[in-house]
């Protein structure tokens, strides 16, 4: 018979093909590369800043310590602190929503097909979707981290650098987690309409609905449980811990990295699966 | 060992449960021809494609290409085929070169050897000059070509080539066509490709197939299918109001007479010779012949003959449409 051709696919290098392949669509256009570094600088001004809980509490009320005050709610005194951690979790939600916007694109453009039509393996297909959208949401996070040390973030008593490998290590697993959950939503659908719909639909509730702007212990009863499976809470706790809080809760630390962990890895093992099972028609 | 390239047994492809687009289909492709699928839109032409290139599941039947299973040995397909899609997928952000490399990686192809391929894929298809340049910049052909040359990188034993130039001029066109002829010449590869023009099933394919509505009508070089009519056929129309399809079957050397639209089409051997031998036959009748064409067979003769209608546009679904508005749309750039 024929022979056949003398190189084989390696998973890695059509991972980090295609992944890079999506990475140089921001990199490389200076002007996206731009607004994704601006995004985060307005969004903590608008929310950071102007909505400053801190001056809800008068400070001329004798006896009443405001910084007392926030620390006992919010950990840590500085609500601009709290907040723009908070940014750090909206911000990989709304990074990692578009990666399923990228397959329908894919989809349509007929590009999806051809690459399905390559010795590449389909896990990699979608994987290479998940780990893009992850590296530009970590890289937006080490901006908001930079942005908003300029603009007033007070780190925790023990913050060293190691403490910053873990932020990065959980949002990791958080945006891995996230975008895998948005391509497994959109893996079938042709429509831009779909995609759109879903996220307009879970975005803003999801974001609500965790302790990115206040701390769940002063929500409504109700609205706890949904705010205690709500994976962005706990990375938001865990970044809160490394970062700005002057004492680390070990356990809660661990608890935090373990359920976005096993959210990660259920998310995008299902996402994998789907792509087997649908994206050969 | 055969000879065939593609093989296909009963390929059948039912979407939605009911709507057979591709309904038992058996053909060959042989070592080093070009095999032209021709047939209108939405007769199951790209469907086929799609299951050979192994992105589409066929409902039932099987198929090989170069021996190996499309289903269970689909991974062995896919390192040995290339495939130029109808649609112009090459990613607009990137150079030309920087979209053939990432065609290489996914073919695992090392890029000391991707360069190398990339330079002489550049050369063949004329865009060494733009290969640096991102592919916004390009027009409908330089982005076919460059679809082309990606589709070469793996340098494939069979290229898969749906709609090679839809959407584009004339002139792009037939520059097109001789690139995939000098592939078959010069690389000696097997080339199968789908289409809905005529001319250019004609122009470039040693053998093709017409399908419709999923089934393959006929299969044949063009030569042969254009002997099978026959002759050549004479259309002609009369002045009065009557039905003269037998007086007209009466003279010499006519074979056969259809009345389509008010018009007789009339399939004759020595179109030149019968044809005023009808016009007589009818004058003695006391009918006037008001019009009279002779066209010796072309495939669309071929064509009318078989599916008994001119290559219609057909309903299609609503991401085809789009794609391929798409595709035109970006030709005309």
């Amino acid at each position: 018979m024929t022979e056949v051709s003398s190189y084989s696919p390696s998973r890695l290098r059509g991972l980090w093909a295609l992944t890079n392949r999506e990475l140089k669509k921001w990199y490389k256009a200076p002007l996206i590369f731009f607004l994704s570094i601006i995004q985060p600088i307005i969004w903590m001004g608008l929310l950071g800043k102007a909505m400053n809980l801190s001056a809800l509490v008068p400070a001329n009320i004798p006896g009443l310590d405001v910084g007392a005050v926030m620390k006992a709610s919010l950990g840590t005194s500085d609500y601009f602190s709290f907040m723009a951690v908070g940014m750090i979790g909206m911000t990989a939600l709304f990074t990692t929503m578009f990666s399923g916007m990228s397959v329908v694109w894919d989809r349509r453009l007929g590009f999806l097909n051809k690459v399905l039509s390559t010795p590449v393996s389909r896990g990699v297909i979608i994987f290479s979707k998940v780990l893009s959208a992850t590296l530009r949401s970590m890289f937006q996070a080490g901006i908001i981290i930079v942005i908003a040390f300029a603009f007033g973030l007070q780190f925790g008593a023990g913050f060293s650098l190691l403490n910053l490998l873990g932020v990065f290590g959980i949002l990791f697993l958080l945006c891995v987690g996230l975008s895998s959950a948005f391509i497994a939503i959109t893996i079938r659908s042709t429509r831009m309409e779909t995609p759109m719909a879903v996220m307009n639909l879970i975005s803003l509730p999801m974001m609500f609905a965790s302790n990115a702007m206040v701390p769940s212990k002063l929500m409504p009863d109700w609205l706890q449980p949904v705010v205690h499976v709500n994976p962005l809470s706990y990375a938001n706790d865990a970044v809160r811990q490394l970062l700005i809080f002057d004492a680390i809760d070990y356990t809660q630390l661990a608890m935090d990295f373990a359920y976005v962990g096993i959210f990660a890895v259920i998310v995008a093992s299902i996402g994998i699966i789907l792509s087997w099972r649908f994206l050969r028609k | 060992m055969s000879d065939d390239v593609i093989k296909t047994e009963g390929l059948t492809k039912i979407f939605n449960k009911h709507l057979a687009a591709v309904d038992h289909v058996n053909f060959e492709v042989r070592n080093g021809e070009i095999f032209g699928f021709l047939g209108p839109n939405g007769a199951g032409k790209t469907t086929t494609i799609n299951m050979l290139i192994t992105i589409l599941r066929p409902t039932a039947g099987k198929a090989t290409v170069l021996g190996r299973d499309i289903v269970k040995e689909d991974s062995e397909v896919r390192s040995v085929i290339g495939v130029v899609p109808q649609e112009y997928t090459a990613d607009e952000d990137l150079t030309g070169l920087e979209n053939i490399f990432l065609c290489a990686d996914m073919y695992g192809i090392p890029r000391k050897v991707a360069k190398e391929r990339a330079e002489e894929l550049l050369k063949l298809v004329e865009l060494t000059d733009f290969g640096n340049k991102k592919v916004q910049t390009y027009s409908g052909g330089m982005r076919r070509r460059l679809e082309l040359a990606c589709g070469l990188i793996n340098r494939p034993k069979v290229l898969f080539l749906d709609e090679p130039t839809l959407g584009l001029d004339v002139q792009t066109r037939t520059a097109t066509w001789s690139y995939i002829r000098r592939l078959k010449q010069e690389y000696g590869m097997t080339l199968f490709m789908t289409t809905h023009y005529l001319e250019e099933a004609d122009a470039l394919c040693d053998r093709v197939a017409i399908i419709d509505h999923g089934k393959i009508v006929v299969i044949g070089s063009p030569e042969e299918l254009k002997r099978s009519l026959g002759g050549d056929v004479i259309t002609l129309g009369i002045k009065e109001d009557a039905d003269v399809s037998e007086i007209i079957r009466g003279a010499k050397h006519v074979k056969d007479v259809k009345k389509e639209n008010g018009a007789y089409r009339i399939k004759a051997e020595f179109g030149e010779i019968t044809a005023p031998s009808i016009i007589e036959v009818l004058r003695q009748k006391g009918y006037t012949v008001t019009r009279l064409s002779l066209t010796e067979p072309t495939l669309n003769e071929v064509y009318l003959e078989y599916t008994g209608k001119s290559l219609r546009d057909s309903e299609e679904s609503r991401e085809n449409v789009m794609i391929q508005r798409m595709t035109v749309r970006r030709a005309r750039q």
